[in-house]
């Protein structure tokens, strides 16, 4: 088990209704189904991935964020949204955030830091546009076209009245090292937010 | 056709009669004392009778679904793509078993069956059926061949609307429900098309008010222009176009109304091979049950509503050209289902062919339809 999805299932409880917006081949939602007694479904629009779901019993449906939005889904009809490695690779970031707290009375969120030590020091050395595990693309190949820092985030939920639960840094292992937690935003490859509309609970 | 038969068919197959003496009430108040149906059977049945699949055919199907009923026929059973050893239907896993519905004409009784009442074909007096009608008399066929629970109902077109309502009259006798290139009700534009087809068949001189059997006639020239109709719609017009484009027999125009364009002879060499196998007044009878399908009819129009007792796992698929019945319409059942709370998995697949696309393999679709059927399987341990 990768140590972000152990992070992400210590959330989940038994019974919760998850909605997993961008759930690759199915991995999490289906340990998710198995172990936390979760139900669900999946987005993804990589065909490869909607047939491995379907192989392993996920609840996958078809659907492009960027075009398709979330609208066939009801006001708070999920107990959590999570959307893992996949926000900086929409195109409206802050319309699927809505989005995810319309639909989930709970959202948890993982994407890459651009703020990272390294990716600072690669971009000030060479001029070139970094590359890392986390974000292991060219400049123009890249499916990630929104890039942002922890900072970046943490200024739009606030600006849009989301409140941070937790968060939990990790570095491109995954790992949860001490150094991250004691400056994130330049150490912290990986953050895993876990976000509620202001007003809720 | 086959010198040899290839490695993945089912083989040599032979279709059986199963009679039923206890009358079953139809949807629209009238009952058959008894009836027939046709079944065709691939695979076996295990011990614990968990690994069988109903196969449910669409609007001209019948129970030949794959195979070869002799080494001297042209053609395998019309879903043969998708049923035999290591397709999607895996036969060494599954017990298949498909059948012609009530009303057909390759067997079950229908329209040109003889009406015990009279002794003379059922013709226009043959009651209309619906799809939960064909749904309670597979339920019953089920029940002959002791099957308590289908590991999974599967139907494209009109088979995938009986594969729906098999959710929704018997939640609990199967486990999953495919429903492929289908829709929760016809628009108006199919409707459309459907009556376009049946005044075809009626207005035909030898139609006789659908008592041709007593004359010794058939419409075969209503017939051939309902089956041409419904072709065209079956088909995207770039297929059509990369089949015929504008492709003249001759050389050049001859300005007159003969089948100049391939496409013409085309569609008049299908809809007489069809008005030569097929009985009209069951074309009329399975184009109405397509019509009258609405499970969301009693419910207001909310098909979340009519969902609601479903308790099978659903796989639905949808096909980039199929105009008619398109994406949309899937995607409106399958934001049904999920409104619903039901598991329901969808794809949309990428095929040129328009709704016929369903019985065509394509890499995309038979990937998806091996995955969904593995995991059926190893679910009933099969």
């Amino acid at each position: 088990m990768r140590p972000d999805l152990e992070i992400i299932q210590q959330w989940i409880k038994p019974g919760h209704h998850v909605l997993d917006l961008g759930c690759g081949d199915g991995t999490l939602l289906d340990y998710l189904q198995r172990e936390r007694g979760a139900s669900g479904f999946g987005l993804e629009i990589n065909p490869e991935h909607i047939t491995s779901c379907m192989g392993r019993g996920v609840a996958v449906i078809e659907q492009n964020l960027d075009t398709q939005g979330l609208g066939n889904f009801d006001d708070s009809s999920f107990d959590v949204v999570l959307m893992t490695q996949a926000l900086q690779a929409v195109r409206r970031p802050d319309r699927v955030l809505d989005e995810m707290l319309r639909v989930g009375r709970e959202g948890i969120v993982t994407f890459p830091n651009f703020a990272h030590w390294r990716l600072r020091w690669g971009l000030s050395l060479s001029g070139r546009m970094p590359e890392s595990e986390a974000l292991p693309y060219k400049w123009y190949n890249t499916p990630n076209i929104r890039l942002c820092t922890f900072k970046d985030f943490e200024a739009l939920c606030r600006q849009k009245g989301i409140r941070i639960k937790s968060r939990r840094v990790v570095d491109g292992q995954h790992q949860n090292s001490w150094l991250a937690r004691l400056w994130p935003n330049l150490l912290g490859e990986i953050a895993i937010y876990r976000i509620t509309r202001e007003k809720e609970q | 056709m086959p010198d040899s038969l290839p490695t993945d068919s089912v083989g040599i197959v032979s279709p059986q009669t199963y009679h039923f003496e206890t009358p079953i009430e139809l949807a629209c108040g009238q009952a058959l004392e008894s009836y027939d149906l046709v079944v065709e059977t691939y695979g076996e049945l295990n011990a614990d009778a968990s690994n069988a699949v109903l196969i449910c055919h669409a609007l001209s199907g019948h129970h030949h679904a794959a195979g070869y009923h002799s080494m001297d026929e042209r053609k395998p059973g019309w879903w043969d793509s998708c049923i035999g050893p290591g397709k999607p239907i895996d036969t060494n896993r599954f017990f298949v078993v498909s059948l012609n519905n009530l009303g057909g004409c390759h067997g079950s009784t229908g329209p040109s069956s003889t009406n015990p009442a009279t002794g003379k074909p059922y013709g226009p007096d043959f009651p209309v059926i619906t799809v939960s009608d064909w749904v309670k008399s597979q339920a019953l066929l089920a029940d002959r061949l002791g099957i308590e629970c289908w590991a999974a109902v599967v139907g494209g077109s009109l088979g995938g609307m009986q594969a729906m309502q098999w959710s929704l009259d018997f939640p609990d006798r199967l486990r999953h429900s495919v429903v492929i290139a289908s829709t929760p009700r016809l628009t108006a534009q199919n409707i459309a098309f459907n009556e376009v087809a049946r005044q075809a068949i009626t207005s035909d001189r030898e139609f006789h008010d659908g008592r041709y059997y007593d004359f010794g006639a058939l419409p075969r020239r209503g017939l051939m222009l309902a089956r041409m109709v419904g072709h065209i719609t079956y088909l995207s017009d770039a297929s059509m176009g990369e089949k015929f484009g504008r492709e003249l027999r001759d050389q050049a125009y001859k300005f007159g109304y003969d089948a100049e364009f391939q496409v013409e002879s085309y569609l008049r060499y299908q809809g007489e091979r069809f008005s030569e196998s097929f009985d009209a007044n069951t074309y009329l009878l399975m184009t109405r049950a397509l019509d009258y399908f609405d499970p969301a009819y009693e419910f207001g129009g909310d098909l979340s509503r009519a969902l609601a007792p479903a308790n099978c796992e659903f796989l639905v698929v949808s096909f980039s050209t199929d105009w008619r019945f398109t994406p949309a319409r899937s995607e409106e059942m399958v934001n049904a289902m999920i409104a619903a709370r039901k598991k329901v998995s969808y794809a949309e697949v990428d095929a040129p062919w328009g709704h016929d696309a369903f019985l065509i393999p394509t890499p995309r679709y038979t990937d998806i339809f091996n995955a969904y059927m593995d995991r059926v399987a190893r679910e009933v341990g099969a």
